[in-house]
This record gives structure tokens, sequence and C-alpha cells, in this order.
């Protein structure tokens, strides 16, 4: 009898081909394990009988051993911003409330294509906008992690809290994310786990609920390296139906394996150790930084000088870009509307005063004011200006380095509530993450270490533009080395 | 650059937002306090950098003026919060 708690996607294929257990078997074992789990509230809706549905399909190609998946018969959790047909997609939102989809986003229909099998529908921060996930209509995620210290409960990370927190406590063996500023890397990081965003463009946004387009990209969190290359694989694909989708052809990302890191240049920016950056995670980084030397890497130090400016740069650009993206809520053709009607201005404005939560309203208004007449120069303009020069600093460092090696966050998983009253300390959180989403570029989180509470550390690796096999390999270097 | 309580009603109607008082007190000290620390970016040299709207290298595809999507009146009216004889239904708008 397989211990379905220990398995991850590489051994339940494994498991499902030579038929020690079926598809249904290991489905009702997850389903079992959401209901038992409920008070992590991971999930904002349950998809049980179409899972049931779906596991039987696969059960049966696996029997006649045709037309079979690459994630066939592997039960997954979905980000509730993926539009799902005639499965509700709330983006954790009140204003998305009732919002039934008639159409799949590409990315999930790409995994239903692959043979995965929908748990549910994962919870989120609101409109993606939060790294705690405590900006939820449904209710904040708990994460399954605890400190040894004491018995408080801690934030998962944001926004992808419910899928990381999900793959976490072992309701599904994997779960996609969506990442804007940190929103895959950080939750993967905070809850132990492997966190991948591709390069911008990999990952088809038909479907996705937008949040700042130019930054928006979807991947996976997984519980190995392994498991984050199969998942990346089925949800990449060119599509004409996202004009930003990219038509460089994805390699064989398994490949991974195989790409040597022995001679290959890891750079370490000098700018990333910040002042206020957690002792323990300092030291996570140097062991990190010792691998890749065991490997026959070559370290260098690199210089990426605009760091600093790059978190107001993302809190100009991407409230900027969410409050045109959010245009659209405005209680006429979907979604939640306001009793007071009396005129149609004021049906917009209660709808969306009503249908927003705090954080969301803050940002639409930062958004509609450095975009407004008289202030667009001095902080729009300037900020893409300044994206401009962060991208430029990649592109420097990619001449002296092929990876970069960074901490993913400057502190580990904090209790509910904590970091949460002012909105500057809040955004923080992401200060790691968010120069390589400026600058459009493939990164990986991946969990190094527990610090002295027993709680895990992630480390960032960056990669060249479409080099996911690089990040890939540079992530199973830290799997290998890190002895759990 | 600070802002004021006119300005946060302003900026919340174009953003189609009704704010009470005491939202619009909270607004004005949250926004200000965020301005303050996105003005750093004030000092830094941008002069003769190109604002950088996509990361996308890849031209944009053009593709041909056809209809590809077959969507029916009732799928798309199916999320209406309230429609009528196949339309969605608004305040009046016109006297």
């Amino acid at each position: 009898m397989t211990d379905f708690s220990k398995l991850n996607i590489s051994s339940a294929l494994l498991g499902l081909k030579k038929k020690d257990f079926k598809s249904v078997e290991l489905t009702e074992y997850f389903i079992n394990q959401i209901n038992k789990k409920e008070k992590l509230n991971c999930f904002i809706t349950k998809t049980f009988d179409k899972a049931i549905d779906m596991a039987k399909k696969s059960d049966e190609k696996i029997i006649k051993n045709r037309e079979l998946g690459s994630l066939e018969g592997i039960p997954i959790g979905m980000k509730d911003l993926f539009c799902t047909k005639d499965i509700r997609t709330t983006a954790g939102s009140k204003i998305l409330d009732s919002f039934i989809p008639f159409y799949e986003s590409t990315v999930s229909q790409n995994l239903w294509n692959s043979g995965a099998v929908l748990l549910g529908k994962t919870n989120m921060d609101e409109f993606a906008m939060g790294s705690a996930n405590t900006t939820s209509f449904f209710g904040n995620v708990i994460n399954p992690l605890k400190s040894k210290n004491n018995d408080k409960d801690l934030v998962p990370g944001g926004s992808s809290g419910g899928s990381a927190s999900s793959v976490a406590a072992g309701l599904c063996l994997a779960a996609t994310g969506s990442d804007t500023g940190g929103s895959i890397r950080q939750p993967a990081s905070f809850c132990g786990l492997v966190g991948l965003k591709p390069t911008y463009g990999r990952c088809s946004r038909f479907g996705m609920v937008a949040f700042a387009s130019s930054l928006d990209q979807a991947g996976p969190i997984t519980l190995t390296v392994e498991d984050s290359a199969r998942m990346l694989q089925s949800m990449v694909s060119y599509d004409f139906k996202d004009s930003t989708s990219s038509k460089k052809k994805m390699e064989n990302l398994l490949k991974y394996k195989k790409y040597d890191l022995k001679g290959k240049r890891v750079g370490v920016p000098k700018e990333y150790l910040l002042e206020g950056l957690n002792p323990e995670i300092k030291k996570a980084w140097d062991l990190g930084i010792s691998w890749f030397e065991s490997a026959g890497s070559e370290i260098v130090e690199i210089s990426l000088p605009n760091t600093e400016s790059a978190l107001p740069t993302y809190y100009v650009i991407a409230p900027a870009e969410a409050s045109a993206n959010l245009a659209r809520y405005d209680g006429i053709r979907y979604g939640f509307r306001a009793e007071e009607k009396s005129d149609l201005t004021q049906l917009y404005e209660e709808t969306r005063a009503q249908g927003f939560g705090k954080e969301v309203k803050r940002r639409l208004m930062i958004g509609t004011y450095v975009l407004s007449a008289g202030y667009y120069d001095a902080y729009y303009l300037k900020a893409l200006k300044v994206r401009k020069l962060i991208s430029d600093d990649f592109s420097k460092a990619f001449e002296r380095c092929d990876l970069i090696l960074t901490p993913t966050t400057p502190n580990v998983a904090f209790p509910i509530g904590e970091k949460q009253t002012d909105p500057v300390e809040m955004y923080l959180n992401d200060v790691l993450t968010v120069p390589a989403s400026l600058a459009g570029l493939p990164a990986i989180s991946i969990s190094a270490c527990l610090n002295s509470e027993s709680l895990p550390i992630g480390l960032q690796i960056i990669g060249k533009p479409f080099e996911e096999s690089s990040i890939l390999s540079a992530a199973s270097i830290i799997e290998d080395s890190r002895g759990f | 650059m600070s802002i004021d309580n006119s300005t946060v009603k302003k900026v919340a109607k174009l953003a189609r937002l009704k704010v009470d008082a005491k939202e619009e007190q909270n607004l004005k000290d949250e926004l200000n306090n965020i301005l303050e620390w996105v003005d750093k970016l004030q000092k830094v040299d941008t002069e003769n950098i190109a604002p950088m709207l996509s990361v996308s290298n890849e031209p944009m595809p053009m593709r041909e003026d056809i209809v590809t999507s077959k969507l029916d009146n009732k799928q798309i009216l199916s999320n209406a919060p309230e429609k009528k004889a196949g339309f969605f239904v608004v305040p009046k708008v016109v006297e």
C-alpha cells in the first residue's frame, strides 16, 4: 500500500503507471485531506465531483495506455484567478463572488490537456494584491508550518497563499500560482516549497484575471524541482490570444538535469545585502554560495545599482496598470452590483466601493493618481524610465555571470496580523523578488534550510531570459545539497 | 508632493470609488505615506533614458480581422446582475 502523503508528482506518475494505485484513489485521498484541513482555508471553491470525473477518465486512459498526458491523473490546485469554464472564479474578491466564466484560461486548459485533475480553486490575496494572503474576501489562509517556539498561526505568504499552503499541507500534489512582484516565489519560500516564475511571455495570460499586465506571469508551486519542470512544461504554450505570448520554443525542461553548473558563473549582487536582512537569511545565502562552489561554479560579485529603486518603481507601475485593468468591474456585465442605482455614476461608485477590499482600493487610488493629469510625467513616466535602468542592470550583470543567487525574502513567515498596519512595511516583503519581475526574467525560489525556529528560508535564482532550464538546474544543486 | 483631502476626493471620483469622510482621511494619510516613499525615484537620474513599456522583444503579431469566437447572447449575459430581453440593464441615462 502506497503512503500517499509521501508522494510528489514524479513518484505519483510512476505509481499510476505501474498501477500501484488509481487516480481516483489518489484523488479521494486528497479530497479527504482537504476536508480534514479545512481550517487552513486553502480553497475558495472545491470541485470534488469534477475531480472524481477527471480522475476516472485518467484511469481509463491509463488502463488502455492510450493518449496519456504528461500529468495524467495528477490532482492539483488551481489559483482562483485562472478562469475555469463553468466553475466560479473569484480572484479572491467580493466583486467576482458570483462570476462563472464561460471560457477556460489557456494555462488551465493546457494542464487539463496534460491530464491533470482539478481539486479546487485556491485562495489568494484579492486580485493578487498582497504578500500575506490576508486581503482575500474569503478570509486569510494559514500556513501549515509553525515556529517551534510558539503556537501562533503564520501567514503562508501571498498572493498565491492558498496554492502554497495546500501543497505544503499535502492537500494536492502541486498548484498553479501567478507572480506579479513575487506572488509565487515569496509564498513558496514561506512554505518551504519550490516556486517558479518563468520569463514574461512564456505562459499565456489569456483567461487570467489581470492585475498588472506587463508583469503578470503564471507558474507552478511544487514540492520538488523535477515537479516544477513537469508542471511548467505543461503550462507553457504560444497563444495567439495573448499578444505578449512568446513564440520561443520551450525545450524539454527535464533536461535541466544535464545542465552542468561546473564552470558556470554565479553572480551575487551586493545590493541585495539589505540593511535589516535577517542574519539567519544571510547565513543561508552564504550556505547556498558554498554549495555552488562545491558544484564547481565560479562565484562572482556583481552589482545591480538600481535595486533600491525597484520597489517604489513597482508600486507606481503595478497600481497604474491595475487601475486600468480593474476599471472593467462596474456592476453591469458580471459580478457584484450594489443596490444603490439612482444614476449610472452612483451605481459604479457604490458597486466598486462595496465590491473591492481595502488594499485593492488603496492601489486603485495610487494607480489613478499617478496616471492623472499633472502627475503622469512625475510618477508613471519616471517609473517606466527607472524600470529601464533596472532591466539594464540585469543585462549588464549577465555579461559577467550566468545566474544570480539571492535570498527570496528579507524575512521568514510571520504571524498573521503582524506587518499589516503600515502598507510600506508590508510592501517590503517583495523587495528581493520585484526586480526580476520588472525585468521580466525567470526566477525560482527553493527552500535552502530551516532557521532556528525551524521555519524555511528560501533562496532565489534569477536566470537570463528564456533560460528556465538553467534556473531549474541551479535549484537542483540546492535541493541536492540541503540534506532534506 | 503631498496630497490633500480635495485631491483624494478628485482621485476617488476618477477611480469611481465612493469614499466616506473617515475613509478619505485614512486614504489621505496612507497615500501620502506611500507617495513620500515613492518620491525616492525623483533622485534617480533618468536623463536620456527611454521609458520601458514592455519587457518583450518580440513583435506583436497581427492577425486577420475575422471573427474567431462564437459566443451567443445567452452566454454573454449569463453573469449579468440584471438583464432584460437580451440586454444588460443599467440605470436610465437618457432623459
